[in-house]
C-alpha cells in the first residue's frame, strides 16, 4: 500500500495552525500565546526542558486539549476553540504516538489497529486490519519480524513501540497527514532509529508533516527541517535548522528568566560527614549533604530513588526508626492517606518512635503533629480536619512534616514539589537547608531547575544512567541541560 | 506455542483429567444418558460464567450475578409462565438495568465490587418478592428444549459446546467484541481513539445480563420450578469458571471456550467427589481444594513461561 504518493494538497499547505493558542490549568499557564503553523512537508523539532510546555502543546495541536485562549484551525475545517477540535483533528489526519505506550497489551498487532480506526467496516475486518498494519510495518520498519497475529504483551518493548508507530503512520479512512512524535527512539536501537528516521524523511517528501520530540539532539539534526524550542510555556525561537548548531540550541533551551539569583547561596559551605548513601548506579551521598536528581523526566530518576528507598526500608522485622523516609510528588499515588485527618497522615511514620507496647501514645502524637503543624506553617483550622481538605500545597507540607518528624537520617523526595506554588516552596527549601545543617541527608529528585540549584551536588540522569556529576559551581543550567540531552550524533 | 495456547491448555486438560477419573471409577457414566446427567446442570453454571466474564473482560468483577440469576429463574417461573409478555418485559428491563449499572459504575468512578454487592441484595429481595415460597412452573417450550434428546450427542454437550463457540466467536472474533476487550486492556487509549467508554461498559454488563437471563431461563428449564435462592453458589462458582478457564482478573485477558470448559470442570468436580463418596460435609472445602490445585498449576507454568 502506497502511503505517500497521492496525499492530497500541495506542499506547504498548512495542516494545523495556532494563532495565539493559550492553556491555563487553573493558575498554571502551561502555554502562553503560541503561534505554530504546521505545514506539509516539514518535520518540526520540538525541544525544551521539563516542564517547557511541549505536552501541553502536542496536547493542543492532537485536538485533546482545547486551549483556553486563542484559536486553532485544521485543514479540513475551521476550529474556534470548539469541544470537537479533537474530531477535527481525526479527520485532518493528526496521529499522535505518545511516550507511554497506548496498545492494548491484550489484544493482537492486527487487532490494535481496530482501536484508532473507528470506521473500520465490518465485514471481513481482520483481513482488512491485517493487511494495513503489515504494509505500515513494512514500510516503516523493513524487515521487523513482527507477526500481525502476536499478542502485542509478548513482544518486546521495542517491538510494541515499532507497531504503534507503524500504525500511527497506517493509511486508514483518512489517510497520516501530520504524526506527532513523542521521544519515539526511546526504546529503539539504533538501526531500527534510522529506519524510522529514514521514513520521516520520505514521508515527509510526500508531504506529509511531522512533528518530532525527542532528546537526542542529533536525532533532531538529522531529521528536523525547523527547530520549535519552548521554555516556560513558550515558544522563543521557531527556526529552520540550518540556523542553529548544538550549542546555541542548548542555551537557547536555558535560562530561564532568572529568579533573583538565589541560586549559589545554597552553597554556603557545611561539614559535610562520611558517605552515607552509595548506590550500584555510582550515586552517593554524604551526611549533611543536599544531592540532586536531575535529567528529563522519566529517565530512571524514580525508579533510582524508589530502589534506594525500597532496600531501605524492606526488612521483615522494622525497627523503631526508619533508615530513610520518602517524600512523594506523586501525593495521590503514593503520598496521603485520603480518608485519614491531618493529624493521622502526619503521625503515620513516627508512630514506632513513640508508641509503647504497640499502643499509640496519643498525647505525644499530638504534640508532635502542633510542634509541625507551628514549624512548617500548615494552615488548617484543626489536626483533625480530613487531609483532603487542604489545598495542594498545605498536603505536600504535610507529607514533608512526616518524613522531617522521624528520625530518619535519609529523606528521599520524588519531585515533591510538583503543582506547589511558590511561596510555599521557599519556605521548604529553607527548612530543607536547616534539617541539612543538623545532619540530615536529602536525595532530592527534582524536574525543576531551581530547585537543583538549591542542591550541594547533582547527579544528570540520562537513559536510565548517571550521565554528569556537578558540584558547586558547575551546577548551572546549563550544564544540566548539556548532560540531560544526548550531544553525538544519533548513532549509526 | 503461545501463551495464549497454554492459557486454554489447562481448562482442557484439567477437563480432561476430572473426566478420565470419574470414568475410572464410575464407567457406566461413559454414555448418552450418563454425560447428560453429568453436565445438564453445567448449562446454566456456563452463561453465568459467560455473564461473569463479560465484566470481567472491562476490568470489574460481578458479585451479583448468583441472586440475578435466581430473581431471572423466578420470574421465569411465575410470570413468563403465567403472563408471557409481563415474564419477557421483565426480563428485558433487568438487562437494561444491568447495562445502566454499568454505566453508574463508569461515569461516577465506583468500585464494581461495591455496587454489584449492594444490587445483589437487591435481586434476592426482588426474587422473593416475586415467588415467596419455593414453586413455579416452567414454560413448556423451555423444558422441552433443555430435556430434548438429540440423537447421538447430548443436549448438555451440545448447548455446552454452542455456548462456547458463539461466545467465542463475539468475543474474539467480531469487530466489536475486540474492542471490547480493549477496554480491559487500555483503556486509556480507546479514550484517546475517541471510543465512549460509558457506552463500551454499558454495552459490556448489558451482556452479562443477557446471559444472567438466560442462565436463569435454562436452571428452570432443568429444575421446572425455582427458588428465590436457587442460583446463590453462582456467584462464586463463575468467578473461579472464568479463572479457571484461563481469565484474569485484570487487563481484559479473558477466554469464552475456556470459560466454558471451567464451568463444566467445576461441575464434575462436584460429581467426582459423590463417586469418590466423600461425605457432602467435606466436598466444598474439596471443590476449593482442587480449584487451588489447578490454579497453582497455571501460576508456575505462566511464571516458566515469563522466565
Amino acid at each position: 500500500m502506497k502511503t505517500d504518493t497521492n496525499i492530497s494538497g500541495a506542499h506547504g499547505a498548512p495542516v494545523v495552525a495556532l494563532e495565539k493558542a493559550s492553556m491555563s490549568f487553573g493558575p498554571v499557564h502551561a502555554l502562553v500565546s503560541a503561534d505554530l503553523v504546521v505545514r506539509r512537508g516539514e518535520c518540526i523539532g520540538l525541544v525544551g526542558h521539563n516542564g517547557a510546555g511541549k505536552s501541553t502543546l502536542v496536547n493542543v495541536v492532537n485536538g485533546r486539549l482545547t486551549p483556553t485562549g486563542g484559536a486553532v484551525s485544521y485543514s479540513e475545517l475551521a476550529a474556534k476553540a470548539s469541544a470537537r477540535n479533537n474530531a477535527h483533528a481525526h479527520a485532518s489526519g493528526v496521529r499522535s504516538v505518545f511516550q507511554e505506550l497506548s496498545l492494548c497489551p491484550n489484544l493482537t498487532v492486527l487487532e490494535n489497529l481496530r482501536i484508532p480506526y473507528r470506521s473500520m467496516p465490518r465485514n471481513g475486518w481482520r483481513k482488512t486490519a491485517k493487511k494495513m498494519v503489515m504494509a505500515a510495518l513494512d514500510q516503516v520498519f523493513p524487515n521487523h519480524g513482527i507477526s500481525a497475529n502476536a499478542v502485542v504483551g509478548d513482544l518486546t518493548i521495542a517491538e510494541r513501540q515499532m507497531v504503534e508507530i507503524a500504525i500511527a503512520f497506517s493509511a486508514r479512512d483518512a489517510r497520516a497527514n501530520l504524526v506527532i512524535l513523542d521521544e519515539p527512539t526511546s526504546s529503539l536501537d539504533a538501526a531500527i532509529a534510522q529506519q524510522l528516521l529514514e521514513h520521516i524523511r520520505t514521508f515527509c517528501t510526500n508531504g506529509g508533516a511531522v512533528v518530532f520530540i525527542s532528546h537526542m539532539l542529533g536525532e533532531i539534526f538529522d531529521v528536523a527541517t525547523r527547530i520549535v524550542v519552548m521554555k516556560d510555556g513558550q515558544i522563543t525561537e521557531d527556526r529552520p535548522t540550518d540556523g542553529f548548531t548544538r550549542e546555541g540550541l542548548v542555551d537557547a533551551m536555558g535560562h530561564v528568566a532568572s529568579h533573583e539569583e538565589a541560586g549559589p547561596n545554597a552553597h554556603a559551605k557545611r561539614n559535610l560527614g562520611d558517605v552515607v548513601v552509595q548506590l550500584p548506579n555510582g550515586l552517593n551521598a554524604r551526611k549533611g549533604e543536599i544531592v540532586g536528581l536531575a535529567g528529563l523526566a522519566g529517565h530512571g530518576q524514580a525508579e533510582a530513588l524508589a530502589n534506594y528507598y525500597l532496600s531501605e526500608t524492606s526488612a521483615w522485622r522494622s525497627t523503631k526508626t526508619p533508615k530513610a523516609a520518602f517524600v512523594a510528588g506523586d501525593r495521590a499515588r503514593d503520598g496521603v492517606m485520603p480518608l485519614w485527618s491531618i493529624l493521622r497522615n502526619m503521625s503515620l511514620l513516627t508512630l514506632p518512635e513513640f508508641s509503647k507496647r504497640g499502643l499509640v501514645d496519643r498525647g505525644s502524637e499530638q504534640k508532635l503533629a502542633d510542634d509541625w503543624k507551628a514549624k512548617i506553617k500548615i494552615k488548617a483550622n484543626s489536626l483533625t480536619d480530613p487531609l483532603l481538605s487542604l489545598s495542594g500545597g498545605n498536603q505536600q507540607k504535610v507529607l514533608f512534616a512526616k518524613a522531617l518528624a522521624s528520625s530518619a537520617p535519609v529523606v528521599v523526595m520524588d519531585d515533591p514539589m510538583r503543582g506547589v506554588d511558590v511561596g510555599t516552596k521557599k519556605e521548604v527549601y529553607k527548612m530543607i537547608r536547616s534539617e541539612a545543617q543538623n545532619g540530615r541527608t536529602f536525595l532530592w529528585y527534582s524536574t525543576e531547575t531551581d530547585e537543583v540549584l538549591e542542591c550541594d551536588r547533582v547527579f544528570v540522569f540520562r537513559d536510565g544512567e548517571i550521565s554528569a556529576e556537578l558540584v558547586g559551581e558547575d551546577i548551572t543550567e546549563e550544564n544540566m541541560l548539556r548532560a540531560s540531552f544526548e550531544m553525538q550524533e544519533a548513532a549509526e | 506455542m503461545t501463551r495464549e495456547h497454554l492459557r486454554i491448555l489447562l481448562p482442557v486438560l484439567s477437563l480432561a483429567i476430572l473426566l478420565a477419573a470419574v470414568f475410572y471409577l464410575q464407567p457406566r457414566a461413559m454414555s448418552y444418558f450418563g454425560l447428560n446427567l453429568l453436565f445438564n446442570l453445567a448449562i446454566p453454571v456456563a452463561l453465568a460464567t459467560i455473564a461473569q466474564m463479560m465484566i470481567i473482560m472491562v476490568n470489574d468483577i460481578d458479585l451479583s450475578i448468583g441472586t440475578f440469576v435466581s430473581f431471572c429463574a423466578c420470574v421465569t417461573a411465575t410470570l413468563v409462565q403465567d403472563t408471557p409478555v409481563l415474564g419477557y418485559a421483565v426480563l428485558l428491563a433487568a438487562v437494561l438495568v444491568y447495562a445502566g449499572i454499568g454505566a453508574v459504575i463508569h461515569l461516577r468512578g465506583l468500585p464494581a465490587i461495591v455496587v454489584t454487592l449492594g444490587t445483589s441484595f437487591v435481586w434476592g429481595g426482588l426474587a422473593i418478592l416475586v415467588l415467596p415460597s419455593p414453586g413455579g412452573a416452567s414454560p413448556e417450550w423451555l423444558q422441552s428444549l433443555m430435556k430434548s434428546k438429540p440423537p447421538l450427542v447430548p443436549m448438555a454437550i451440545i448447548a455446552a459446546t454452542l455456548i462456547g463457540v458463539l461466545t467465542h466467536l463475539l468475543i474474539k472474533r467480531s469487530s466489536i467484541g475486540v474492542v471490547l476487550q480493549g477496554v480491559g486492556g487500555n483503556e486509556r487509549a480507546l479514550e484517546r481513539a475517541g471510543w465512549s467508554i460509558v457506552q463500551l461498559k454499558a454495552l459490556a454488563y448489558g451482556l452479562a445480563g443477557l446471559f444472567g437471563v438466560l442462565a436463569g431461563m435454562a436452571l428452570v428449564g432443568l429444575t421446572t420450578s425455582a427458588d428465590a435462592n436457587i442460583a446463590l453458589r453462582y456467584t462464586l462458582l463463575s468467578i473461579a469458571g472464568v479463572i479457571l478457564g484461563g481469565g484474569e482478573f485484570t487487563g481484559g485477558r479473558v477466554s469464552p471456550i475456556g470459560a466454558v470448559l471451567g464451568a463444566l470442570t467445576l461441575t464434575l468436580a462436584a460429581s467426582f467427589l459423590s463417586f469418590l463418596r466423600l461425605s457432602p460435609d467435606w466436598q466444598i472445602g474439596a471443590q476449593g481444594a482442587i480449584l487451588i490445585l489447578v490454579l497453582a498449576i497455571r501460576l508456575l507454568v505462566t511464571r516458566r513461561e515469563a522466565n
